[in-house]
C-alpha cells in the first residue's frame, strides 16, 4: 500500500542524502519525494510517498525519526488531507490535433503556459490520479517531455 | 602566527580542545597528518593526553575498547583522506555494538572542499550509514556547540559513534570564544516505560509458567545488571544472554543459563524455544541468535521487548508488549509493579531446565591441550576483576562460552560486525582506561595479524596486557564451516607461513612464551600474570578443534550439532 509521510527536517546540505541513503540502504521503495523550505528557514518539509505494508511503514517512520536531522514524521495516509501534484507537460501538436489537445487540456483544467509551432506546454495540478489520467489521454498525440513534482500533502482544516 | 591567544581570540584547535575538556575528556587516541598540524600543535598546550597508535584502525578500536570497559565516550582522532578512511571499519564496529565514540577527523581547507584535493575524502558522506550523526564544521564558532551535541548524541539514548570533520583552516582560524548552546530539536531520549505496559508485564510475569529473560548489550549499556539480577531472583526467572550481554549476571549465577544462539548452550536455546514468556531486554533479535528465522523463534511465548531504540522494536519480531525506554528504569518499574502480585516460583520449569543442564553440559576433552582448557585456566588464575577482550573467530566463541565473566563491562568483544583485528587495539584502550585491572586478550593467529602493529603501542605505553594467542595455524572459524558444511574442502584458510609470534613479541620488546603441552599451561599463565609487563602467550593448538554446540545455518536454534 502507498503511504504519504510528511517529515519536518533540518534545512541543511546533506539532509537529503541522509534521508535518501536511508531508503536505499534499507531497501524501502520511494514512490516520490518532494522537499522545500518551510516558513521557518531552519526547516524543510518533505513529502515522501512510500510503498509498504504497515510493518514496513512503521520501520520507515522509526528509522527516519532516528535521524537527528529529522524533527518529526507524520503518516498522512489515514488522515483527511488535501494532496496535490504539479506537472509540466510538453505535447506535440499539428494543425489537425491542436484543437483536440486544447480541448483535453480544458477538460482536465490545465493551462497552456507555452506554445510553439509544433508543440505546446501545459501546466496541470491535481491529485496523482488526475495527472495520470491526463497523461494517458494525451499520450497518443505525442508526449515530448514530462516533469512532475511528486505529491505534496497537507492536513485538512478542522471544521 | 603566535602560539597563544592573541588579540583576535583563540584558534579553532584550542577551542576544540577546551570544548573536549568541558566534556570531561582527558585522553584521546590519535594519529597525526598534514591537516591536523594546528591541532597537534595546540595539543602540546592542553592537559589532554594523546595516545599514538600505529594505524588509524588501532586508534578507533582503542577508543572503542576504552568506551566498552568504562561506559564513557571514547574519543579518537585521524587525519584527512587515508587517515579518515582507515577509521571506517572501527566506526562501523562501534555503530553495530552501540558504543559511544566521538570521532574527530581532519579535513582539507574549506576552499578546496569538493575539488579532489590532496588527501581529501568525503568522510561524512562515507560514514553516514555507520554513524549516529556527523558534522562537517564550516565555521570555528560552531565548534563548542557541535562538540557538546556530539558528546550528548554519542552517549545518550542508544549510544553510537558521532563524527566531526574539521577542515584545517577551521582549526587554524582565530575567533572569540563562543557560547555552546545545543540545538537538537529532532532528538529525544526515552526514559521511563509506559506505566500501563509495565502493569501488563507484571501481570504476565505473575501468570506465566515458563518465563525466560533474554538479555543483551542494552542491559550493560543501561547499567541494568543489578536490577536484572533482582528481578531474576525475585521471580525465579532464568536468564539467557547474547554475546553482547555477557557479564550482566555473574558467571555461575544459578539463574544464568548461558549464551543463546548459534554457539549458545543447549539449555539456553531449548529454554527460549519452549518458554511461554520471553522478556527481551536490550536485544535486537540478531540472526546470530534467531538463525535469521524470526518466525520460528520463541514461537510459544508472549514476547515483551524493552528497548531504548524505537526502531528495534518490531524490526525483527513483533512483541505483544513493546516497551520503549531505558532498560534500567523500565526494569525498576517492573520490579515495583511486581510488589502487587504473587510471583510464581516456576519450580516445574526449573526442573526441566536443570534436567537439560545435566544432560547437555558444555564439555571438552580434558586430557590434551585444548583452547577451552586454556580459557578456563586463565579464568581460574586471573581473578574476578580481570577484563577480557577478544578478537574474532573460534577463540572468541570459546572465550564467550568458557570464560567466567563476573562483572558488566569486563568483557569486550566485537559482536555485531565481527571485526578481526579488533582485539589488540581494544585491549590497549581497555588497559589505558582501567590501568589497575588485569587485561587479558584472547586472540587468534589470523586476527592478531590484522592489527599486530599495535604491539608497539603496548610497548611504548608499558601496558601490561596478557595476550593469549590460540595459534592453530588456520583461519579456524572459516575452516570449521568448511569442515562441517562444505565437505572438508578447505579453501583459503592456511596460515602456515605465520611468523614466530614469540620472536615478533620480543622484537617489540614484549615478553613472549610458547606453550605446547598441557602440563605447562597453569604455570605459564601464572608466570605471565605475575610478570609486570606485557606478555604474549603463544599456545599451539590443533586446527581441528570445533566450537560446539553449533546451530547450522538456516536451522532453528533447537537443532544444534554437538549437543
Ligand atoms: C576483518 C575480517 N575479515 C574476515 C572475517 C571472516 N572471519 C571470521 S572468523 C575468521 C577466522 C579467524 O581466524 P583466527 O583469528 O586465526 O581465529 P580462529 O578462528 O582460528 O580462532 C575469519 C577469516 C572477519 N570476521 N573479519
Ligand atoms: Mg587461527
Amino acid at each position: 500500500m502507498l503511504h504519504t509521510l510528511a517529515a519536518l527536517v533540518e534545512n541543511h546540505p546533506g539532509v537529503l542524502t541522509r534521508v535518501a541513503g536511508l531508503f536505499a540502504r534499507r531497501a524501502y521503495n520511494i514512490d516520490s519525494l518532494s522537499v522545500c523550505q518551510t516558513d521557518d528557514p531552519e526547516l524543510s518539509r518533505m513529502t515522501i510517498v512510500v510503498h509498504g505494508d504497515d510493518q514496513v511503514i512503521e520501520q520507515v517512520r522509526n528509522q527516519l525519526n532516528k535521524l537527528v536531522i529529522v524533527h518529526s514524521v507524520t503518516d498522512l495516509t489515514a488522515e483527511s488531507v488535501v494532496d496535490r501534484e504539479l506537472a509540466l507537460i510538453r505535447i506535440q501538436v499539428s494543425s489537425e490535433t491542436r484543437s483536440e489537445v486544447l480541448q483535453t487540456v480544458d477538460i482536465f483544467r490545465g493551462r497552456v503556459v507555452d506554445m510553439g509551432r509544433t508543440n505546446l506546454t501545459v501546466e496541470l495540478t491535481g491529485d496523482v490520479g488526475k495527472i495520470d489520467g491526463f497523461i494517458k489521454a494525451i499520450r497518443p498525440y505525442g508526449l515530448l517531455e514530462l516533469v512532475r513534482t511528486g505529491k505534496i500533502a497537507i492536513l485538512r482544516s478542522e471544521t | 602566527m603566535s602560539m597563544n591567544a592573541g588579540k583576535k581570540g583563540l584558534k579553532g584547535a584550542t577551542i576544540l580542545l577546551e570544548a573536549l575538556e568541558k566534556e570531561g575528556v582527558d585522553l584521546i587516541f590519535g594519529y597525526p597528518g598534514g591537516v591536523l598540524l594546528p591541532l597537534y600543535d595546540a595539543l602540546l598546550d592542553s592537559p589532554i593526553r594523546h595516545i599514538l597508535a600505529r594505524h588509524e584502525q588501532g586508534v578507533v578500536h582503542a577508543a572503542d575498547g576504552y568506551a566498552r570497559v568504562t561506559g564513557k565516550v571514547g574519543v579518537c582522532l585521524a587525519t584527512s583522506g587515508p587517515g579518515a578512511t582507515n577509521l571506517v571499519t572501527g566506526i562501523a564496529n562501534a555503530y553495530m555494538d552501540s558504543i559511544p565514540l566521538v570521532v574527530l577527523t581532519g579535513q582539507v581547507v574549506t576552499s578546496l572542499l569538493g575539488t579532489d584535493s590532496f588527501q581529501e575524502a568525503d568522510i561524512t558522506g562515507i560514514t553516514i550509514p555507520i554513524t549516529k550523526h556527523s558534522y562537517l564544521v564550516k565555521d570555528a564558532r560552531e565548534i563548542p556547540r557541535i562538540v557538546k551535541e556530539a558528546f550528548y548524541l554519542a552517549g545518550t539514548g542508544r549510544p553510537g559513534p558521532v563524527l566531526i570533520d574539521l577542515p584545517k583552516d577551521i582549526l587554524a582560524m582565530e575567533i572569540e570564544p563562543f557560547p555552546a548552546d545545543m540545538y537538537l530539536r529532532g532528538y529525544q531520549v526515552p526514559g521511563k516505560g509506559d506505566s500501563a505496559k509495565i502493569a501488563e508485564v507484571a501481570k504476565a510475569l505473575s501468570e506465566c509458567h515458563k518465563p525466560v529473560i533474554y538479555a543483551g548489550g542494552g542491559v550493560i549499556t543501561a547499567g541494568a545488571g543489578g536490577v536484572l539480577r533482582q528481578l531474576a531472583e525475585k521471580a525465579s526467572l532464568p536468564v539467557v544472554t547474547t554475546l553482547m550481554g555477557i557479564g550482566c549476571l555473574p558467571s555461575g549465577h544459578p539463574n544464568l543459563l548461558g549464551m543463546v544462539g548459534m554457539h549458545g548452550t543447549v539449555t539456553a536455546n531449548y529454554a527460549v524455544d519452549d518458554c511461554d514468556l520471553l522478556l527481551a531486554v536490550g536485544v535486537r533479535f540478531d540472526d546470530r541468535v534467531t538463525s535469521g528465522l524470526g518466525h520460528k523463534f520463541a514461537t510459544k511465548a508472549k514476547i515483551i521487548h524493552i528497548d531504548i531504540d524505537p526502531a528495534e522494536i518490531g524490526k525483527v519480531i513483533r512483541a505483544q508488549i513493546p516497551i520503549l525506554g531505558d532498560a534500567r528504569l523500565v526494569m525498576e518499574e517492573v520490579l515495583d509493579a511486581l510488589a502487587g502480585f504473587e510471583v510464581p516460583q516456576v519450580t516445574d520449569w526449573w526442573e526441566s531446565l536443570h534436567a537439560w543442564q545435566n544432560n547437555y553440559p558444555m564439555k571438552y576433552d580434558k586430557d590434551r591441550l585444548t583452547p577451552q582448557m586454556i580459557i578456563e585456566s586463565v579464568g581460574e588464575l586471573a581473578g574476578e576483576d580481570a577484563i577480557i577482550v577478544t578478537d574474532v573467530g573460534q577463540h572468541q566463541m570459546w572465550a564467550a562460552q568458557f570464560y567466567p565473566i563476573m562483572k558488566s563491562r569486563n568483557f569486550a568483544t566485537s559482536g555485531g560486525l565481527g571485526t578481526m583485528g579488533f582485539g589488540l587495539p581494544a585491549a590497549v584502550g581497555a588497559q589505558i582506561a582501567r590501568p589497575d585491572n588485569l587485561v587479558v586478550l584472547f586472540t587468534g593467529d589470523g586476527s592478531l595479524q590484522m592489527c599486530i602493529q599495535e604491539l608497539a603501542t603496548i610497548a611504548q605505553n608499558n601496558l601490561p596486557i596478557k595476550i593469549v594467542l590460540m595459534n592453530n595455524g588456520v583461519l579456524g572459524m572459516v575452516r570449521q564451516w568448511q569442515k562441517m558444511f562444505y565437505d572438508q574442502r578447505f579453501s583459503g584458510i592456511d596460515l602456515h607461513a605465520n611468523p614466530d609470534f614469540v620472536k615478533v613479541a620480543e622484537a617489540y620488546g614484549i615478553r613472549g612464551m610458547r606453550i605446547d603441552s598441557l602440563e605447562q599451561v597453569h604455570s605459564a599463565i601464572s608466570e605471565a600474570i605475575k610478570h609486570p609487563g606485557a606478555v604474549l602467550l603463544d599456545f599451539t593448538i590443533s586446527p581441528d578443534e570445533d566450537v560446539l554446540p553449533i546451530v547450522p545455518p538456516g536451522k532453528p536454534i533447537t537443532e544444534m550439532l554437538g549437543r
